[in-house]
């Protein structure tokens, strides 16, 4: 089965699964992992140069190869998130930003308010921007109006690994947006990944399962291969649920064995 | 005169250039960006931008993220 590319702001990829490059035990770690997720996007913080120097993260990471999608994680406001987008912009990392504006510390859950606010100064400035957003579907119809290039609902809270939580209002989020929905945030495991595939999401994003797995390389492609299942399963179109059996092996030509 | 970059104070030559700043703290150029005051400062006005007294320069890059 042909599968369609994924598109963001008519920019294609092959590859649904999007990863963080944060929390990696080490830089070559990371290298294979993003190699074995096959990913294409990969998101980054921009944080403050280390003045004493020592390596960056952009020594190990090739911006030819790679789609870099800067974030504006730790923002707390939409002037700090549109702040942060224009500095990534200016280090040359292109014009799509990740946004998040957080609206609490503990859950990191997003302060929607600010984020369609943000939301709506970066796209007129120009900016592709990939909202992480609540399970909420009014958020996600806000965003596009304000121009979102895709919504990326939170599965669970950034980190947690809790899993897609409320997969009814992916689902719905999925049937009220004509954008690209993209799970971010609350992946554990494989199976988390091919849920939200098979939701019909068009691509997940995770960082914290493959980068804090015992194995991240192993987990990586673990992750590669989820997002195709559930991706291929979607597309293949899954039976209806049932309360009861239906016999998989014809009914008639039974051999009689009852004794006479 | 004293200004405040990545939040550390630094004292420097009166109307030190932005340019001759990072040139000074052997910053690499590519994939950076520079605010000083929380503005942005684009990578063509470097050259011409001279700092003054108190002022706060943040100097980022991409770092590991998700």
């Amino acid at each position: 089965m042909q599968d369609s590319p994924l598109v963001i702001a008519g920019r294609e990829f092959t590859s649904r699964l999007i990863v963080g490059t944060g929390k990696y035990p080490s830089y070559e770690v990371m290298k294979q992992a993003l190699e074995a997720s096959g990913a294409e996007i990969v998101t980054v913080a921009i944080r403050r140069v280390d003045l004493s120097g020592g390596e960056s993260l952009l020594d190990h990471l090739d911006p030819a190869r790679y789609t870099l999608l800067p974030n504006t994680a730790g923002c707390y406001t939409a002037e700090e998130a549109i702040r942060t987008a224009y500095l990534a912009r200016e280090a040359g990392l292109g014009d799509m930003v990740k946004l998040e504006v957080i609206g609490d510390s503990r859950t990191l859950f997003p302060d929607v308010q600010g984020l369609v606010e943000a939301t709506k100064v970066l796209a007129r400035e120009g900016f592709v921007v990939l909202p992480y957003t609540n399970d909420d579907p009014v958020t996600a119809r806000k965003l596009e109006d304000a121009g979102a290039a895709a919504v990326m609902p939170l599965g669970a809270p950034i980190g947690s690994g809790l899993g897609i939580r409320n997969p009814y209002n992916i689902k719905i989020i999925l049937e009220s947006v004509s954008l690209p929905v993209i799970v971010d945030a609350g992946v554990g495991t494989a199976s988390d990944a091919t849920i939200a595939m098979e939701l019909g999401c068009h691509g997940v994003l995770m960082n914290t399962a493959i980068a804090g797995a015992r194995d991240p390389v192993a987990m990586a492609r673990a992750m590669r291969l989820a997002v195709e299942a559930g991706r291929l399963a979607y597309l293949a179109g899954r039976i209806p649920k049932k309360l009861y059996a239906t016999a998989s092996s014809p009914l008639e030509g039974l051999p009689d064995w009852a004794s006479s | 005169m004293r200004i405040t970059v990545n939040g550390q104070p630094m004292d420097v030559r009166d109307g030190l250039s932005l340019d001759e700043l990072l040139a000074e703290l052997g910053v690499r150029r590519e994939y950076t960006a520079v605010a000083v005051n929380r503005e942005v400062a684009p990578k063509s006005t470097y050259a011409t931008r001279r700092l003054s007294e108190g002022d706060r320069v943040e100097i980022v890059r991409p770092m590991g993220g998700g």
